[in-house]
């Protein structure tokens, strides 16, 4: 279970990545923060984002037309 | 930004202001400042549009061959000239705005202050600002005045420049 959940389902490019960024604030350094997303096009982007910004994926995970990621924060 | 651990550059050079273009510029300036690059925005020609403080952006049939709206199942090309017909864009701009809310895509409006709150710097041209009688008084709070050799500068120390 991560310390935070995100739900971005639904939502299209870029709005899953920003609201994880503005999630994230709210995460503690080492904690770690889920998003559900529904935009097949943030499994490639997620990667992307939390490689520039120094964070890691943890677990990334489809489950039907949802996608989870679980990210810890380091950044 | 400067505690982030990329800092990178990017700057933008934003021409036009239909609704359809006016995507690309905040898309990237909201992704590229939310995974820590400082980026600029520099509004010039048609692109001033984008930092009125009421936006009525709408689309064109007009010169968009590629345009087509899905419909019934079937992607509908628009013909050119079909935009001459009253009424036409403005049906084309309300099916645009319809299908944006259907498909969870962001307005112009939540990405651009998405852009302010990220501190994305804006730069409004002058002398397109002149040159349609705009006044920084009629632009959202943020942008600041400049030129090409203040966006010149910028460019020099930027990762990424486009020209949208």
């Amino acid at each position: 279970m991560a310390d935070q959940l995100l739900d971005a389902k639904g939502l299209n490019c870029p709005l899953p990545i920003l609201r994880a960024k503005k999630a994230l604030k709210d995460v503690a350094m080492g904690g770690t923060l889920e998003v559900l997303a529904t935009d097949p096009g943030a499994v490639k982007d997620f990667e992307a984002f939390w490689r520039a910004t120094g964070n890691e994926l943890l677990a990334s995970k489809a489950d039907g037309k949802i996608f989870s990621f679980v990210i810890k924060r380091l950044s | 930004m400067s505690n982030e651990s990329n800092s990178k550059r990017m700057s933008m050079i934003v021409t036009k202001g239909s609704l359809d273009w006016a995507y690309p510029p905040f898309i990237l300036a909201t992704t590229a400042a939310a995974m820590g690059l400082e980026v600029t925005m520099f509004f010039t020609f048609y692109g001033l549009t984008l930092l009125k403080k009421k936006l009525d952006l709408s689309v064109s049939t007009l010169g968009n061959p590629a345009m087509a709206m899905p419909m019934f199942g079937l992607h509908i090309g628009m013909p050119n000239i079909v935009s001459a017909i009253p009424g036409v864009d403005a049906a084309a701009t309300a099916m645009m705005k319809n299908l944006i809310k259907k498909k969870g895509v962001a307005s112009i409006e939540e990405l651009r202050s998405a852009a302010v709150e990220s501190d994305v710097k804006m730069i409004a041209c002058q002398m397109t600002m002149d040159l349609f009688e705009y006044s920084l008084d009629d632009m959202i709070e943020g942008p600041v005045l400049g030129g090409a050799a203040t966006y010149i500068e910028n460019a020099t120390k930027c990762d990424i420049n486009l020209f949208i």
